[in-house]
């Protein structure tokens, strides 16, 4: 497959640009911060991203969805990062749909997928437990219980944790930490007796949340896929997490060089455009470069996705690290090039900065996909 | 089954068939890669009998066209015969100068008879090109080119110096960029030729590099005559070729290191420094750089099958061909630098056959060029920020 969007995927990046430029500009999550909103993102504008067929864009045509891939997916998270936008789309439309439609049973699938393609229901998938992304060490067990389990343990950095209607919680049925056999998900309602949801106001002013699990009883249908055998799902749904965060980054990073670019030509120092200046002209053009190759990377993990899921894990490792060191990079130098300006609240490139610090650490930062890699390829 | 999968189960039924078993090993060194030429030894029969065989296909060139003998493959039906290729293990059966440089120019700027002459035979190897583009005072600064070419009726004579002309004293004929007008500005007095390196009046001298080989030359030309049918394209027009050309050759250099012969990082590292219980490296700080090098390796094997399909799909921008000549060439001198490390002290042997008289550290001093040959690295980002980012003044 060429590495290249085809043309419905580029008539869905214009149209995703087109919404987001008109109602989702970076001053709209400046408003929801400034606000201390409750919700943290628009439920209206959740509503027409669902009415554009965007909360359902991995759910089947059959439950309602629009049945289409991670390349997509990507391409709109691609275009959520450039305006930095605040959305269930990743909790719900893609790490909770994954999960749902990779391993859910029927009545699973019904009870859900339908409501998350109408915008109607907001999922969190929860999964780390320590500060470092690190999900062979899940410790939050689930023992047998009457007719199901009893969950206890504590979950952290849950995004959009404090709003979900439901959680898919991975969990330690058998086995120690550290052991890839013996973890399972589960779908918990967060009302039920014995969940305390923390919501975690982060630098970025987008949702997180900590979720303690306080003996909270669930039945045995509320387990998603196998029991003991979830190891599987899971490193799927994050690898769908990492490579469209990588997606989200890119678009971050990206829209972070070209307001920098912007800058170059129009600002101006000793009698003349700074962008004249070679010193500066080098770093952009490294800068540029590496953008494009992880552009590249990044579009090469969403269609192994699509057309290999389990076997995406390499190439997904690679574009997540790449993708977090560019944007990094990209952020750092437009807040160094805008000179004091970027360093000032009122501006809005340091947002930029702050998100793409939450989506390196966001499913494992660029050490821990360098690590994966070289276990990977046995060094 | 779809036409691309038969392709692809006939592709890899052939080149079972007829890959011979030693061209589907590593190539230990680069002393292995087949150049082909007038001169050419081969190594083996079965280096011979592989060009002979993917030459027959025109699979030298897979996406060339058929009526010179290329092989007129679609990009994807190319990109499958890369991919079988090298999960099969085979070895490029022919690298030369006319497949990355001048073939591309030639097929867009030349005229009918110069590629019926001239591309058969580059796709067979049967002639060995090298590039006179740079001189002595003409580095950085390409277009300050002095070598001369007067309009003598019946031919040009040609009179001037190139150097760094890469493996002039082993090629065949040369594609030369020479001054045709002194009066015009300097981008267009230029124009580009084709002449035998048989001819009289020309003749090499190897320049010794610090890797102590000399795949360089300088190259002389006192009074060459060359007919004027060798002028390709129109007469001071030979910029347009030559830039066209350079962002083949940028390219190429780009993609140098994807073709580094020898064994892997790991595993030179796994001899020297070790491996630990769990099987990791015992160095993790070497690791992590290793990994590092490796994601970024891969990452750029995508970002230049990203470049050619972009470039099919007419969302192309020629000078993107500085973005990969600039990143290739300085992560080809990371991964050198990385082999270095992992090495050791066993990686500095420069006179023994169990180094292969030095392979590894010759190759890394090499790689150090990389970064300067075919426009330097600050030369490339000079291209990005002007032809690209629209930066102003650059």
């Amino acid at each position: 497959m060429p590495l290249v969007l085809n043309n419905e995927q580029s008539l869905l990046r214009d149209s995703a640009r087109g919404f987001l430029a008109k109602n989702a500009s970076v001053s709209h999550l400046r408003k929801l911060r400034d606000s201390r909103d409750q919700i943290g993102f628009s439920r209206a504008l959740w509503k027409q991203f669902a009415e554009m067929g965007f909360a359902g864009i991995l759910v089947p045509e059959s439950f309602g969805g629009s049945g289409l891939g991670y390349v997509e997916a990507g391409v709109v998270m691609e275009e959520l990062g450039r305006t930095l936008t605040p959305s269930p789309f990743l909790s719900t439309a893609l790490l909770c749909a994954t999960a749902l439609v990779r391993t859910g049973t029927d009545a699973q699938k019904v009870e859900y997928l339908a409501k998350i393609a109408a915008g109607e229901q907001i999922g969190a998938f929860a999964v780390d437990e320590q500060s470092k992304h690190n999900p062979r060490r899940i410790a939050l067990s689930a023992k047998r219980s009457g007719n199901g389990f009893a969950l206890n343990g504590n979950k952290s950095f849950v995004v959009d944790g404090h709003v979900a209607d439901f959680l898919i919680v991975a969990a330690r049925t058998s086995g120690e930490p550290g052991d890839t056999k013996g973890l399972t998900l589960f779908i918990v309602d967060p009302k039920i007796k014995g969940v305390e949801v923390e919501r975690t106001i982060m630098v970025d002013s987008h949702n997180a949340a900590r979720i303690e699990f306080d003996d909270v009883q669930v039945n045995a249908d509320a387990v998603l896929g196998e029991v003991d055998g979830g190891w599987r799902i899971i490193d799927g749904v994050l690898n769908v997490g990492r490579a469209t965060v990588a997606s989200e980054l890119t678009g971050t990073g990206d829209e972070a060089f070209h307001r920098t670019m912007e800058y170059l030509k129009e600002r101006k120092q000793f009698g003349k455009p700074i962008g004249e200046f070679q010193a500066l002209q080098h770093r952009a053009a490294h800068l540029y470069g590496e953008i494009e190759i992880t552009k590249a990377a990044v579009l090469k993990a969403l269609q192994t996705l699509d057309e290999r899921f389990d076997h995406a894990s390499m190439i997904v490792s690679i574009a997540k690290a790449r993708a977090g060191t560019s944007a990094t990079l990209a952020v750092q130098e437009a807040v160094q090039m805008h000179g004091g300006i970027g360093m000032t609240d009122e501006f809005d490139i340091g947002f930029f900065m702050k998100r793409v610090r939450v989506g390196q650490e966001l499913f494992g930062d660029a050490n821990f996909h360098a690590d994966q890699l070289a276990r990977l390829n046995h060094y | 089954m779809t036409e691309l999968e038969a392709f692809r189960k006939d592709t890899r039924a052939w080149l079972e068939k007829n890959c011979p078993p030693e061209m589907r090993k590593p190539m230990q060194s680069e002393e292995e890669i087949c150049w082909g030429g007038r001169n050419w030894k081969f190594h083996s029969d079965a280096q011979r009998v592989w060009l002979e065989r993917m030459a027959e296909k025109g699979w030298t060139v897979p996406e060339w066209p058929q009526e010179y003998g290329g092989g007129g493959l679609s990009r994807e039906k190319a990109k499958i015969l890369q991919k079988e290729m090298s999960s099969l293990g085979c070895r490029s059966p022919l690298d030369s100068f006319g497949i990355w440089m001048l073939g591309p120019a030639l097929l867009k700027y030349g005229n009918e008879e110069q590629k019926r002459e001239h591309l058969p035979k580059i796709i067979r190897g049967e002639i060995r090109w090298c590039q006179g583009y740079s001189e002595p005072n003409a580095g950085s600064d390409l277009a300050s080119l002095q070598t001369k070419a007067e309009d003598k009726s019946d031919h040009y004579l040609v009179n001037g110096q190139k150097i760094w002309t890469s493996y002039a004293d082993k090629a065949d004929w040369i594609f030369c960029l020479v001054r045709t007008d002194f009066s015009a500005p300097r981008h267009e007095g230029i124009s580009f030729i084709l002449f035998d390196m048989a001819s009289k009046g020309v003749s090499t001298k190897p320049i010794l590099l610090i890797s102590g080989k000399s795949p360089f030359c300088e190259t002389f030309f006192t009074d060459v005559k060359v007919p004027k049918k060798n002028l390709v394209g129109t007469l001071n027009k030979g910029w347009d070729i030559a830039k066209y050309l350079l962002t083949h050759e940028r390219t190429m250099i780009g993609g140098m290191g994807l073709r580094a012969a020898g064994r892997p990082v790991s595993q030179i590292a796994a001899d020297t420094v070790g491996l630990d219980e769990k099987g990791m490296l015992a160095d993790p700080i070497l690791r992590g750089k290793i990994a590092e090098v490796s994601i970024d390796e891969m990452a750029f094997v995508f970002a230049l099958e990203r470049a050619g399909d972009l470039a099919k799909a007419g969302q192309g921008n020629p000078a993107f061909s500085s973005v990969l000549k600039y990143y290739g060439s300085e992560l080809n001198k990371r991964r050198y630098e990385l082999l270095m490390a992992a090495g050791g002290s066993d990686a500095l042997e420069w006179e023994s056959p169990r180094s292969k008289e030095g392979a590894l550290p010759r190759s890394w001093l090499r790689t150090k060029g990389n970064s300067i040959e075919g426009g330097t690295s600050e030369v490339q980002l000079n291209i990005v920020a002007k032809r690209i980012l629209g930066l102003p003044g650059a």
